[in-house]
């Protein structure tokens, strides 16, 4: 919306921040993109309160006022921040021992720092990292982890687009990554739906699984794959997963 | 305190042509920037070391380079920001996205070509007035941010579309684009934003903010491209996937609530774009096996008719 009209874009926003004020609840997302669109509208909205007031007075029609009191939370913030990496440790009940994962963060959950407070709180650069030890895996560092995925170019210019797939994937498994995980849906939908077309493209096997933050968590929380739809990725987990059944 | 420095060295007029990285210990102070301690190593350790310099207060724009990863001046960069924590050396290389000609120094020709081809300079249409040129101060304010560029070259090292495709403008490029194409006294609209709808300009831009991030003056190309769309389309070219994706998008939402994922690829494509339309073919039966399709029936939010209504109030006032 941002590129149509982004005071339009920006009242819709505040509109979701008024009606989580109202319920008296903080707001959380899953979504890296979600995070980044939120926290930088947030940060248009509140540092001008002339911009809020004409916002608020659209949002008025409906009964509505944003009093600027949201800060959106990403669920990883949520986890290494407010939960805490100790407390994740303590609900651990299944060890991922022996399996490397390679971090994707995306753009929306790194850039712009500003908006997103990376300067209060540095541990946000680090909380993938973290997380992926704390359940007992190994990280794999590679160069792309918070480059672009290439999804908002998806229909665009599907070339550049699954070049970009094609790198990230194949720079993460050549580094030995079993899988690679990421707090962003949008990442998700590019790296494992467009990652054969990658392939092609490459002109080479990848299939490296990609999996979605709260699955991470939730295996070693002990939670059924298929309750967290494990079975219904484009690229297999199959292996992954059977891995895991036979591990100790 | 001793600061290592990791820099990569390539020497044309080496043998195997291939390029290495190379520490150096060196003595400096709280208040050094990364600029003092390579002019420190060029003249007290190795004279062979070679990196372009001038003004040393982020001015000139010369200094522009990779450190630790990441695009920006080493002469506005202070040791104690960037030294890593762990006693590991600061990684210096060359910008990204230009070809190296010796160690620290890279070839600009493929950034001034690319700068050239948005015609960066005003051009007013043919009856000029008996004075001066005047121009509101809003709008000048408004452009001050982007006047400010100085051509370091940092947002195009880090380009993440620039990585995969030399053939985009970039983002230093365009964000002169919308300098003169926001500028009231330019009068060549129609065809900057024709030539800005082709292929490699502004829907070209993946978002990543890259650019934004590492920019040293605040230029924010990015925003500047989202704000070249927006005009783009208001000038009638909306017949790209880009322009039908941004227009897509705004009509699901403001008449439903939500995305339609079904309809929104098709649309963005093109429902004419029988290539795009037989590309997106295996995908869906992929994810229809996957169990991973969106509903075929798109219905509205319980909240659809109180969104519709922002968009009317909002867009009448446009």
């Amino acid at each position: 919306m941002q590129e149509k009209n982004l005071f339009l874009a920006d009242t819709l926003n505040a509109r979701t921040f008024a009606l989580a004020e109202k319920s008296g609840l903080p707001l959380m997302t899953i979504c890296s993109t979600c995070q980044g669109v939120m926290s930088q509208a947030n940060q248009r909205l509140t540092e001008d309160p002339e911009y809020l007031a004409q916002v608020n007075e659209t949002l008025a029609d409906e009964g509505l006022e944003y009093k600027g009191t949201i800060d959106p939370k990403h669920l990883l913030w949520i986890i290494a921040e407010d939960l805490g990496i100790d407390f994740l440790e303590t609900k651990i009940v299944r060890k991922l021992e022996g399996f490397k994962f390679a971090p994707f963060y995306g753009c929306y959950i790194v850039r712009p720092s500003k908006a997103l407070k990376l300067d209060e709180n540095p541990n946000r650069k680090q909380a993938l990292e973290q997380v992926i030890e704390a359940v007992g895996a190994e990280v794999v560092d590679f160069p792309g982890s918070t480059l672009c995925c290439g999804f908002p170019i998806l229909t665009i210019n599907p070339k550049n687009s699954q070049t970009m797939v094609a790198n990230h994937t194949i720079d993460a498994k050549d580094r030995g990554a079993d899988s690679m995980v990421t707090p962003c849906p949008l990442c998700h939908l590019n790296l494992d739906g467009y990652q054969p077309n990658a392939a092609a493209l490459a002109k080479r096997d990848i299939d490296l699984p990609i999996i979605h933050l709260p699955q991470l968590v939730g295996l070693s929380l002990g939670i059924a794959p298929e309750k967290m739809r494990l079975n219904k990725h484009l690229v297999s987990t199959k292996k992954l997963l059977s891995e895991l059944a036979d591990a100790p | 305190m001793e600061v290592i420095f990791k820099v990569q060295r390539f020497d044309p007029e080496s043998t195997d042509l291939v390029s290495h990285f190379q520490e150096y210990n060196v003595q400096l102070t709280d208040s050094s920037t990364v600029l003092d301690g390579l002019i420190k190593i060029r003249e007290e350790d190795d004279g062979t070391l070679s990196l372009r310099c001038s003004c040393r207060a982020a001015i000139c724009g010369s200094c522009a380079m990779r450190i630790n990863g990441e695009a920006g001046l080493a002469c506005n960069t202070k040791i104690i920001d960037v030294m890593p924590q762990d006693g590991s050396p600061i990684v210096i290389e060359p910008a990204g996205n230009l070809p190296v000609i010796k160690d620290l120094i890279v070839d600009f020709q493929p950034f001034w070509a690319k700068f050239k081809a948005v015609e960066p300079w005003l051009q007013p249409g043919d009856i000029q007035p008996e004075g001066e040129y005047i121009a509101p101060e809003e709008d000048m304010v408004h452009l001050a941010g982007v006047v400010s560029c100085i051509l370091c070259g940092a947002c195009v090292s880090d380009c993440t579309v620039l990585e995969v495709d030399d053939s985009f403008l970039g983002p230093a490029a365009l964000a002169k684009a919308y300098r003169f194409s926001r500028d009231p006294r330019d009068e060549s609209d129609d065809q900057r934003l024709a030539q800005l709808n082709e292929p490699g300009g502004v829907w070209d831009c993946t978002r990543c903010m890259k650019c934004v991030e590492v920019c040293p003056k605040g230029v924010d190309p990015m925003d500047r491209i989202m704000l070249l769309r927006e005009k783009v389309m208001d000038a009638g070219h909306n017949n790209t996937s880009g322009a039908r994706h941004a227009n897509a998008f705004a009509k699901f939402l403001k008449n439903s609530g939500w995305l339609d994922e079904l309809k929104l690829p098709v649309m963005s494509f093109g429902i004419f774009n029988i290539k795009a339309m037989i590309g997106l073919i295996p995908l869906g039966i992929k994810s229809q096996l996957a169990g991973k399709r969106p509903p075929i029936f798109h219905h509205k939010l319980s909240s659809a008719k109180e969104i519709k209504k922002i968009f009317e109030k909002v867009e009448s006032k446009k």
